[in-house]
């Protein structure tokens, strides 16, 4: 019999995380039963049930770190006797790719995502006296849904199942769309922002179970919140430009399933972030936030029973296999736990105040999450559909591209829309006045944008067939010129306001100004990163693309460049063979740079695929993809797209990054509080968190 | 603009069926009631222009080639499938050629690669029928969610209305709580 210390090694700290996270949410539970009511200090005993819970659910943290090291070590080590080794990794593969091996394949991605959430409980554990009792709920809760991972990890697709018979000298290799270096930080990035979501569910259904008093528990978890937002948005732009540079035909989103599971979470969740300051500020929409945050978590379960169970086709087809049921049974759960406890606590959730104007911050906020709702329910409703014509017509249909830009595009200009004029409505209700005040300028730079639009060019009327795309593009640009006017208003209105107190120059004056409030501007600089994604997407109107055969010297001409082929050549290494061409571009007579388009062979996979070679200018990108030869002629095929503000959707994702970063900056006021200590701040300069 | 939107519903048939504006079409005397009209019909009409909106490339080649997906199994539009020696999209390229070559409608080239190929290979649900559902939901749930936070909206500002003068007179009050809460209402 051959021994496998390593694959059991990592068998038996699964089976032990299960037996901690078993613990963790049954000694938690009955610690909180039977302390339920019970003044602080006064708990029988329980409160020591309650802390072993805690310790059981850290050290679940501890073991499920060994079971990730031991399947990470077992692809370094080329451990081919077990099977998920064997199938997504090879000998000859790049250490980053055996590394990234470990969320390649189903197994591995779902201890991934295990590992993760007990990473976070551990945080979470480790910093629970913020709120002791809330802590220990949310604790429970975590455990619970950490359960069910190890349940799936232990019993339905355990990621040390060792392949029968003799052990193989080399793997299947690793699936050649995976071999790109944004790969080895998109799916990381995705995961914390679907396990993320997590957490602020822990505390929304904790907090409603204990009957929590107060809205500290939303303070408790924004940061959580925006954590999560954070690496979700990066985890589908790092997605999307994966698919961009790798997939070779152009365009950055297809409308996948998988990628529309990613999407609908981040959609709601952006909502909660929303809505939860009208919880805050106002003590309103308490039920509307409970759900929008059971939502979230549901639909990050529901995503991954989408593109594992089967039901819906996806590119992605790495990622199906059986474990549906699973998934269907605890979606189930959950959804039953959430409905029973809000209908028990339901008085817990009546609002404080109510909406007093049409024309006011609440109501945007309203409006901003119902075009998000929307915008969900289209994606969910997309992807759903195929099923639901399969039960009705008997025949599958497919949900592409065209289906999802015209729905989603008036949705989209609504929340542009919304994006600017949100933030210039008062709280309760806003003037005429003010309406007049705040919204000349932003009109003022509409019109101005308009005009010049007209001017360039930029005419639905003379655009011929691509009419439609010409007119998004021209509202889409001129709503942008509005937002982005607004937004510049309000930063100038608080510093000059900033500079009259305190007699700072302007630039410092808003410096000061966005340290004393850092949420409040920080959303302003994300609203301004949307802006600029907006502008970027909104280029894809003018996209151009020309498919040609190409021999030595040959020449291709695409807007204001003109490649020349300068020859073909080819490459191997022990992983893949590759076939490229040298392009010389030029840019008005004068070479500019040189491209190389790939054709890679994976040689253990024995799959190909393209690698794009890329021009990158704040204007537009030169996208060359070569396409491989032509069997009648056997000369080889380029493809070329001009695709017009590309960039800027990438920057715009670098200002949300930013914003939300800086979004979770405390206050300068925490600083002075600090400092009142020893000397008294004047009460001006002391905004609260 | 909005006329502008207006002239292309009504060329492209987007508003067939629907009467034209006259606010847009003739000078009217506008009461506030029409002029309100106007403004809705020209909204509506800018939405609707919107709604059909879409990224659409410029032939009608090119156009039909994005409504359809390469039916090998890559799940691409069928003029983005960039397969090396895929052995279907350059068949269904030439076949869409012929298609139009041969002086098909849209609707008649489609009817034929869907019976060709199966449903699945229209790249959205165009087929009328049951088909329309799949554009209908979306638009319908939109609109119904839009009108019923405007009616609960309405409903709330006006029972806070009632309430005002209570919360007037725990102003003049002045009490600590009442200032504590405009700070937390009025921070961010």
């Amino acid at each position: 019999m051959r021994l496998h210390p390593m694959p059991e090694f990592g068998s038996f700290t699964l089976l032990l995380a299960l037996a901690l996270s078993a613990y963790t949410l049954v000694m938690g539970g009955v610690a909180l039963w039977r302390t339920r009511g019970m003044a602080a200090g006064v708990d029988g005993g329980a409160g020591r049930l309650g802390e072993t819970a805690r310790r059981a659910g850290i050290s679940s943290f501890v073991a499920l770190s060994c079971a990730a090291f031991a399947l990470v070590w077992a692809s370094f080590t080329n451990d081919y006797s077990v099977s998920y080794i064997l199938h997504h990794t090879n000998r000859d593969l790049n250490t980053a790719y055996k590394f990234s091996a470990l969320w390649s394949g189903q197994e591995g991605s779902l201890l991934l995502w295990a590992w993760l959430l007990s990473a976070y409980g551990f945080v979470l554990r480790m910093r629970h006296k913020v709120d002791v009792r809330l802590s220990a709920f949310a604790s429970t809760i975590l455990a619970g849904i950490q359960v069910f991972f190890l349940l799936l990890l232990n019993f339905a697709a355990p990621p040390f199942a060792i392949q029968p018979g003799p052990v193989a000298t080399d793997g299947f290799g690793l699936n050649p769309l995976l071999q790109y270096p944004e790969m080895v930080i998109h799916p990381p990035m995705l995961y914390l922002g679907y396990v993320g979501f997590s957490v602020p569910f822990a505390f929304a259904l904790g907090a409603l179970m204990m009957r929590y008093p107060g809205e500290k528990w939303i303070h408790i978890t924004r940061r959580w919140t925006m954590v999560t937002w954070l690496f979700l948005t990066c985890g589908i732009f790092l997605g999307a430009h994966w698919a961009y540079s790798v997939l070779g035909w152009g365009g950055y989103w297809g409308w996948d399933p998988v990628e529309n599971a990613s999407l609908m979470p981040w959609l709601t969740g952006t909502a909660f972030l929303h809505s939860v300051m009208m919880q805050e500020k106002r003590g309103m929409m308490k039920s509307w936030n409970v759900w929008l945050i059971f939502s979230t978590f549901m639909l990050t379960i529901l995503g991954t029973l989408l593109t594992r169970s089967g039901i819906v086709s996806s590119v992605h087809a790495f990622a199906q296999s059986s474990i549906g049921d699973w998934f269907y049974g605890f979606i189930l759960i959950v959804f039953a736990v959430c409905l029973f406890t809000f209908f028990k606590q339901r008085d817990h959730l009546k609002s404080e105040n109510r909406l007093e104007s049409l024309v006011s911050r609440e109501s945007s906020f309203l409006f901003n999450n119902l075009i998000l709702l929307a915008a969900c329910f289209t994606v969910l409703w997309g992807t759903l559909f195929p099923v639901l014509s399969e039960y009705v017509q008997g025949t599958k249909v497919t949900m592409g591209a065209p289906f999802y830009n015209r729905v989603n595009l008036p949705i989209g200009l609504f929340l542009l829309f919304l994006t600017g004029i949100g933030p210039l409505l008062a709280w309760r209700s806003t003037s005429l006045r003010s309406i007049r005040r705040n919204f000349i300028l932003p009109s003022i730079a509409m019109g101005v944008a308009l005009v010049v639009l007209l001017g360039v060019g930029v005419r639905p009327w003379q655009a011929g067939d691509d009419w439609q795309a010409t007119l998004f593009s021209l509202v889409t640009f001129t709503l942008a010129a509005g937002v982005i006017t607004a937004i510049g208003a309000e930063f100038l209105r608080g510093a000059n306001v900033v500079a009259t107190q305190t007699g700072k120059n302007l630039v410092a004056s808003t410096v000061l100004l966005v340290r004393r409030n850092t949420r409040r501007y920080g959303g302003y600089i994300v609203h301004f990163g949307i802006v600029v994604m907006f502008i970027g997407i909104a280029g894809g109107a003018f996209n151009q693309s020309h498919e040609q055969e190409m021999g030595f010297g040959d020449t291709l001409k695409l807007g204001p460049y003109r490649l020349v082929c300068k020859s073909y050549t080819q490459d191997s290494n022990r992983n893949y063979d590759t076939e490229y061409a040298l392009m010389d571009v030029f840019r008005g007579g004068k070479k500019i740079t040189q491209l190389a388009p790939e054709k890679r062979f994976y040689i253990a996979s024995q799959t190909s695929s393209t690698m794009v070679a890329l021009h990158s200018t704040l204007a537009s990108d030169l996208y060359v993809i070569y396409e491989g030869k032509n069997p009648d002629t056997d000369r080889p095929i380029i493809k070329v797209f001009l695709n017009p503000l590309m960039n800027w959707i990438w920057i715009g994702v670098l200002i949300v990054v930013g914003g939300t970063f800086l979004a979770l900056v405390p206050n300068l006021a925490r600083t002075a509080a600090r400092v009142a200590v020893e000397a008294p701040v004047v009460e001006a300069e002391v905004h609260h968190v | 603009m909005f006329e502008f939107a207006a002239r292309l519903s009504c060329r492209t048939g987007l508003l067939r069926g629907v009467r034209p504006l006259r606010g847009l079409s003739t000078p009217s005397v506008a009461a506030p009631v029409g002029r309100f009209r106007r403004f809705a019909g020209a909204g509506m009409v800018c939405l609707l222009a919107v709604v059909m909106l879409g990224a659409t490339p410029g032939s009608r080649f090119e156009k039909m080639g994005h409504e359809m997906i390469c039916t090998c199994g890559c799940g691409q539009v069928l003029l983005e499938c960039n397969h090396v020696g895929c052995p279907v999209s350059p068949v269904m390229i030439s076949e869409l050629h012929s298609g139009i070559d041969a002086g098909g409608t849209d609707t008649s080239i489609f009817n034929w690669f869907e019976t060709k190929y199966g449903a699945t290979v229209l790249a959205a649900p165009i087929r009328g029928g049951f088909d329309n559902v799949a554009w209908i939901a979306p638009m319908a749930v939109f609109l119904l969610a839009t009108i019923g936070t405007g009616f609960l909206v309405k409903m709330w500002s006006a029972r806070s209305a009632q309430r005002r003068a209570v919360s007037a007179a725990g102003l003049a009050t002045g009490g600590d709580a009442v200032r504590e809460r405009i700070r937390r209402e009025t921070e961010y």
